[in-house]
């Protein structure tokens, strides 16, 4: 019986909420933006190490190609 | 791939820092306010650097020992690179400094410890320019090497210690003293720490393989 109280209330909660605000994919737009600035951040980081990896790969090959000779 | 597992966890674990360092819950402090989280930042270049260095005086012990021109040219390399990690140590200890301590720059024993510390390694590569023959120019170098890492720990690991130092935990404490009660703070820096070395060690690896290549087609020309 309390189970069902809670739900009941908790569905009466979650209709009050989304009639007063309309639903909308404000997640980037929480915490004043701060996932903005995360996200290009984590943009230039992963960039860079994709960068270096590449970089790595090119030098590998060189080096193995002088080796074989 | 199975090789590289080294530099996927690196990755991984700097994705993971700079997620946790933007978003973790961090102490709030007067004046330091969110710059407290310039630790999972600014601290890492510097282990970075220590580490790097660490290896080349290693390098440089074993080039004494064997006189493998190889050792020689690892112990240059590590140099080479860690000196990039400490420039950015100073770079972004500088641009904290002025929003929290007022200044770019302050006559503070740590601050004035690592720039000479900068300067005695740059001083490394300028000696090693200065010389023709290989050999000799490796057995001078490494002996310098070993002076210049022993000076580096007097003036960034004992002197600040010795004297009041605007850096937390300096003047008596072990180093970062205050942070160490926030064990949240932790569990960002460690894995921070982690992966800036293995970044430093990745960009080493491939500074070698450029090495590697140089002198083998310098031996092509003489040959």
């Amino acid at each position: 019986m309390k189970y069902l109280t809670s739900l009941f209330f908790l569905l009466i909660v979650s209709v009050a909420s989304a009639q007063s605000e309309p639903e909308m994919a404000d997640a980037m737009r929480a915490n004043g933006k701060i996932y903005v600035v995360l996200g290009v951040a984590l943009i230039a980081m992963v960039g860079l190490i994709i960068y270096l990896a590449i970089l790595d790969k090119k030098v590998s090959k060189i080096k193995q190609s002088l080796e074989e000779k | 791939m199975l090789k590289n597992w080294w530099k996927i966890l690196g990755v991984l674990l700097l994705v993971y820092t700079v997620y946790a360092g933007f978003m973790s819950e961090v102490p709030r402090m007067a004046i330091l306010n969110e710059t407290i989280r310039n630790l999972y930042f600014h601290v890492p270049m510097w282990f970075t650097m220590f580490t790097l260095f660490a290896i080349s005086l290693y390098h440089s012990f074993k080039f004494l020992a064997t006189n493998n021109i190889q050792y020689d040219s690892k112990a240059k390399e590590a140099i080479n690179t860690g000196i990039v990690f400490g420039i950015l140590g100073i770079i972004t200890g500088s641009l904290w400094a002025k929003y929290t301590w007022g200044t770019w720059w302050t006559g503070d024993v740590k601050l004035n410890g690592s720039a000479i510390t900068m300067l005695m390694y740059a001083a490394y590569i300028i000696l090693r320019n200065s010389m023709d023959d290989e050999y000799k120019t490796g057995r001078i170098a490494a002996v310098y090497n070993i002076f210049a890492f022993v000076f580096m720990i007097v003036f960034i690991g004992i002197l600040p210690r010795m004297t009041d130092s605007l850096h937390p935990g300096n003047g008596g404490n072990p180093a970062f003293g205050n942070y160490d009660l926030d064990d949240n703070m932790k569990l960002v820096f460690y894995p921070a720490v982690i992966g800036w070395i293995i970044i430093g060690l990745w960009i080493y690896q491939i500074k070698n393989k450029i090495a590697f290549i140089k002198t083998h087609q310098q031996n092509e020309i003489s040959n």
